[in-house]
């Protein structure tokens, strides 16, 4: 193969702003109250809006009587199917980004009802409360239809979707033949899994506060992962210019996915001000959070067969997972397994099964949160069977280049990450059997996992602004949902200008700035953080041309320099420097400005397949006879590329680690299928961890060089932090106890009925 | 919510005054005029259209804060004192250590510091069913159903419901105070009286939207708890879901008075499995006499159990609620694990 050219731009090492530890920028506006978030912004002669969510799962509104609604004090109007003005009619005007293949939900469009809580009317008050109560009055008849809301009674059912969502693969072709060589392995381990579907719940609840204009234009302050997403979306449904509507969302208190499509709110409360001629917000109760996306339940089955040497000679992994009517959501959840391990004999296969829920929609690592911790439970049976070691099992079969592809990865240090993750954790070289370790009325358990995620990388644009006064300011339409994304973008624009981080201001979540994708796949700092990253690129360059050609400059003539303390430096000579702001002045600039577009390094990408990896060990104690379980340690080593800041990725891994405690041990959606209804809608009942639940976790970031993946080396940490989670904690449960629950979340009823049926 | 009125009478009198005309409701809990004390459960339920109370009174600047002695031996804890102000009062803390306990095994800080004794008791289930007013629901709209009998009650009864209602009370300090012969001291328009803790609330029956008896024209003043042995050996399990801020799917509060190595009483109160805190004195009895030991205690949780019955979800709670109260007396007679 021709070798390619190096990606041009590169950032080279030793860094200064890189790679620090520093706080978040914004942290002080969050922890006063003085950040505004969607809902929180005031306006005068503000209407509320209080959405009407349906009752039943499958059917029609036969009847809307809002007669003793509208005679509560206050209440302005009340939106619905029968009254709603005009809509765009064409499917493809309801897309969003991140829409999968189908016809998105349209709400108050029609009578029909596609999924509980749908919502069927808006009621529009002066106030939040008397918006609230009139909503409880509406009285709305159904013509109910039966409904299939259960995964497992549908699991059927399926069809196999085609390539129907952005960044979605279907699974590669077999190779060899997987069923024959697992029929004829020497070891052999044939596990089906189920898994409860999640709600994302950040605690923020959706929230739209629509600002009308005299002139008809809109600003909107929406709770989203994508302003432009929504503005598009805006405007494809209500047939506006792009020039009439704003969306503004500078903060954002976590959606974790639940914000990468415009949500209902955001529809309900631009629909009530155009309507109305009046600004309206709309937010969502709690409750109302589990009336749109969320992480599909799914049913898998792993089989593997190894040779006794430990040797894997045949994978087969199948999954179903739920998907509503109108929609193919789709994940990757399969195709991961022909990733990780080395194999000849590999068969995936991905199906959905239609249910009358709503649309799911990507959740932290969606796909790889659900795939890989079964992949990596079953190799862990495996182990067992083999009497190997877990990290030795997976060794033996470690895919240096991908499998899927034949493809080499642009970095892999996976094996790092197993080394020191097992020396941080003291992992043993020989794990004491299974059930033997006790400590008074607990037994005690070690379990590992690996995991695995992309590293993509989107176009997207920024601009950067230097002031005569020497403070720089980034502008760019991407988001920051609380993952510091305000903080390594100051960062990487002080690295390039050698600037202090602190003086540099960064303006994000605006539609009317750069172009920046929605944010999430973990792509933001290598999409964004690029264009940052070029923009400053460009100014280094022209402040470079005016620096040689301003007059009696130390620097003239100078071929190359580099930016240190403010000042543009020669390369080889530090005592030829000139201080940014002065060659400012020479030049008569009050300020310079630069925009940059950054697109992927389409032909590394092409060459190699990229990906983040972690290690995860944990320790869990289970009470021997109660079977309550308590996650006692836990050692995420991680492999990412360049960490921008390992203060605020380190807190990105601790937030993904307590969001795999969750997934292993508590977080459920409990549906009525009679009623086709999630009953647990509330946070009391719908339980995620809690700080009593959670250890002291430690996070390594092992070092990883990679020249491929974008000009700042650096991966993304939002979502690898959770993958491995899962199946370390279930390795260790079962480790503990000798017991296997195959079905998440693993709560004390599942694991007393296994301690039950020990021998 | 629904519009309401609202009062702030000073004194007890004129709370009982305004509580005059609930009169004939079935249940204090569904009675239009309604106390509000530390508002945690009735403001919830209220926003979620579950209780509709037409006038709220606003008992806080009632008389009935504060712990004090009874004269023999017991203490009686203000309606109004705090959950917290209670479990961490030095008297409560050494004479009823497993109230403490209790305490302590419920909510978060944040709701203690606002929760009433008198709310915490007349606090109301946790059922999904309960909340959600697009569903059916005996205890909230009689007539219409319990959904979760055939739906999900991973977190309802085994003892004692019915075909009606298989709700559980939510609270963890009522399942201490049912272990210790708490009396609820009420008062209403004909005076004060005093209500055994094991009759204040009700099983479901074919009326489960009637709770408890207090009167819906009375107030509750205080609880007294009556002077015990109990202190030494005492303690309070919670089984749940996650290590904090979860009800109970299964708790046990438990005591015994052991004189040479004998038991000469045992108490035993389950939460988490029934409508109202759980006794069964037949099966505390059969500890009397006996020397305390796993097999012994196991006997009494066969016996307490056996009529107990799952619906499905909850069904796991049987067996739990065995290992929870063969460890909870472990802990209390100070056995270590075998
Ligand atoms: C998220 C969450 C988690 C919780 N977890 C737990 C838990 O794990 N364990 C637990 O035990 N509890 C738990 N609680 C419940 C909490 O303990 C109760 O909400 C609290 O004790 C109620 O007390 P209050 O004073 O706020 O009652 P209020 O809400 O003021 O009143 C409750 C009811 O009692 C009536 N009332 C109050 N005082 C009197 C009186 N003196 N006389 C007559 N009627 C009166 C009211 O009219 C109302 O019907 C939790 C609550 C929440 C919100
Ligand atoms: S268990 Fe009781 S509270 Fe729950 S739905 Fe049935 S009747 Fe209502």
């Amino acid at each position: 193969m021709i070798p390619i050219p190096r990606m041009p731009g590169l950032l080279e090492g030793p860094t200064t702003q890189v790679g620090k530890p520093v706080s978040r920028v914004d942290g002080r506006l969050k922890v006063t109250g003085a950040a505004r978030y969607a809902g929180e912004h005031a306006i005068p002669g503000l209407l509320h809006g209080y959405v009407v969510s349906s009752a039943i799962a499958k059917g029609r509104v036969t009847r809307i009587d809002t007669g003793k609604a509208m005679a509560v004090p206050g209440v302005v109007h009340i939106l619905t199917h029968e009254n709603r003005p005009d809509l765009a009619w064409l499917d493809r005007k309801w897309k969003d980004q991140d829409a999968p293949k189908g016809s998105p939900l349209r709400p108050l469009y029609d009578a029909n009802v596609s999924h509980s809580l749908q919502p069927v009317a808006l009621v529009v008050a002066e106030s939040f409360e008397a918006a609230r109560l009139a909503a409880r009055l509406v009285e709305v008849a159904y013509e109910a239809e039966p409904h299939q809301t259960s995964l497992l009674m549908n699991r059927d059912i399926t069809f196999t979707p085609g390539k129907d969502k952005g960044g979605f693969e279907p699974p590669p072709a077999p190779r060899g033949d997987a069923d024959a060589a697992l029929a004829a392995a020497e070891v052999s381990v044939d596990l089906e899994f189920t898994q409860a579907a999640e709600y994302h719940n950040p605690i923020e609840m959706h929230a739209s506060t629509v600002e009308y204009h005299p002139d008809g234009s809109l600003t909107i302050h929406d709770k989203t992962q994508g302003v432009l997403n929504c503005q598009s979306w805006v405007c494809g449904v209500f047939n506006l210019p792009k020039s009439s509507v704003r969306v503004l969302s500078p903060f954002v208190g976590g959606a974790f996915g639940s914000g990468l499509r415009p949500q209902h709110q955001l529809f309900l409360a631009v629909l009530a001000a155009l309507a109305l001629k009046r600004s309206v917000r709309v937010e969502l109760s709690r409750p109302q959070m589990f009336s749109f996306g969320h992480r599909p339940e799914t049913w898998q089955r792993v089989a593997l067969g190894a040779s006794r040497d430990g040797t894997l000679t045949a994978l087969v992994h199948e999954a179903v997972q739920e998907s509503s009517q109108a929609e193919n959501y789709v994940e990757i959840v399969v195709n991961w397994s022909g990733q990780q391990y080395r194999c000849d004999n590999v068969r995936l296969d991905y199906r959905l099964s239609r249910l009358d829920v709503h649309t799911p929609l990507d959740q932290r690592a969606p796909g790889a949160a659900t795939g890989v911790p079964a992949l990596e439970v079953a190799m862990d049976e495996l182990a067992w069977k083999l009497g190997m070691d877990p990290i030795q099992l997976r060794l033996k079969n470690y895919a240096e280049a991908d499998p899927n592809t034949g493809k080499p990865f642009s970095s892999k240090e996976l094996r790092a990450c197993f080394r020191q993750g097992a020396e941080r954790f003291g992992w043993p070289d020989h794990l004491p059997p299974p059930r033997s370790m006790r400590d008074g009325r607990e037994l005690v358990g070690w379990g590992m996992a690996a995991g695995v995620w992309d590293a993509m990388q989107n176009p997207a644009s920024a601009k950067a602004t230097l002031g005569a006064n020497g403070k720089l300011s980034i502008a760019t339409a991407s988001s920051d949902i609380g993952t510091g994304t305000y903080t390594v973008l100051a960062q990487v624009a002080a690295e390039v200008l050698g600037l202090e981080t602190a003086d540099v201001a960064v303006e994000i979540g605006d539609s009317s700035l750069p172009q920046a994708p929605i944010q999430g796949g973990s792509w933001t700092v290598s999409s964004v953080g690029s264009a940052v990253k070029a923009a400053c690129d460009q100014l280094a360059k022209r402040l470079h041309a005016l620096a040689r050609d301003a007059e009696g400059s130390p620097l003239a003539g100078v071929g190359s320099v580099r930016f240190a303390d403010g000042h543009v430096v020669a390369q080889d000579d530090p005592s030829r420097r000139m201080p940014i702001q002065q060659v400012m002045r020479a030049a008569g600039l009050p300020v310079l400005e630069e925009k940059a577009l950054s697109v992927p390094y389409a032909l590394g990408r092409l060459r190699h397949t990229l990906g983040t990896h972690s290690a995860v060990f944990v320790e869990v104690r289970v009470d021997a006879e109660l079977g309550t379980v308590r996650v006692t340690r836990v050692v995420s080593a991680i492999a990412a590329g360049r960490i921008i800041n390992p203060k605020t990725a380190g807190s990105q891994i601790l937030g993904a680690v307590v969001w795999g405690v969750g997934m292993a041990l508590e977080e459920e959606a409990m549906t009525d299928h009679t009623l086709g209804r999630v009953m647990n809608h509330d946070l009391a009942e719908y339980h995620v961890p809690v700080s009593a639940d959670i250890p002291d976790i430690d996070v390594v970031f092992v070092e990883e060089h990679d020249e491929v993946v974008n000009a700042l080396g650096a991966k993304g940490v939002g979502e690898i932090g959770i993958v491995g989670v899962p199946a370390a904690i279930s390795n260790a449960i079962f480790h503990a106890t000798g017991v296997r629950v195959r079905d998440l979340p693993i709560t004390v009823d599942k694991i007393r009925a296994g301690l039950a049926a020990l021998p | 919510m629904r519009p309401f009125s609202y009062a702030r009478p000073d004194s007890l009198d004129g709370a009982l005054a305004e509580l005059a005309g609930n009169q004939g409701a079935p249940d204090a809990s569904a009675a239009p005029v309604r106390p509000v004390a530390g508002g945690t459960n009735l403001l919830d339920l209220m926003k979620a259209d579950v209780m509709r109370p037409t006038r709220l009174v606003d008992i806080t600047r009632l008389a009935l804060r504060g712990i004090t002695e009874t004269g023999d031996g017991g203490l009686r804890l203000g309606a109004l004192s705090t959950n917290a102000e209670t479990a961490w009062d030095e008297r409560v803390r050494a004479r009823y250590p497993l109230l403490h306990k209790a305490i302590l095994a419920g909510a978060s800080a944040q709701l203690r510091n606002m929760a009433t004794n008198g709310g915490n008791i007349l606090q109301r289930t946790r059922c999904y069913y309960f909340y959600d007013t697009a569903t059916p629901c005996n205890k909230r709209a009689p007539g219409s159903g319990c959904g979760a009998l055939t739906g999900v009650n991973r977190i309802h009864a085994i003892l004692g419901a019915s075909e009606h209602c298989i709700a559980t009370h939510p609270s963890d300090m009522a399942v201490a105070l049912a272990a210790l012969d708490a009396t609820v001291r009420v008062a209403g328009p004909g005076g004060e009286r005093a209500i055994p803790f094991a009759d204040f609330h009700r099983l479901p029956g074919d009326t489960p939207h009637r709770e408890t008896t207090l009167r819906p024209e009375e107030v509750v003043t205080a609880i007294d708890l009556p002077a015990d042995n109990l202190a030494r050996h005492s303690t309070y399990l919670k089984a749940r879901d996650r290590a904090s801020y979860a009800f109970a799917l299964v708790s046990a509060a438990v005591a015994l008075e052991l004189e040479d190595g004998v038991v000469r009483g045992a108490r035993l109160a389950l939460g988490g499995v029934a409508h109202k805190p759980w006794r069964d004195r037949d099966a505390e009895a059969l500890l009397v006499g006996k020397a305390p030991g796993r097999a012994a205690f196991a006997a009494v949780a066969d016996a307490v159990l056996r009529d107990a019955k799952g619906h499905g979800h909850n069904t796991f709670k049987i067996g739990l609620a065995r290992s929870v109260i063969v460890r909870a007396f472990e802990e209390a007679a100070g056995l270590e694990p075998s």
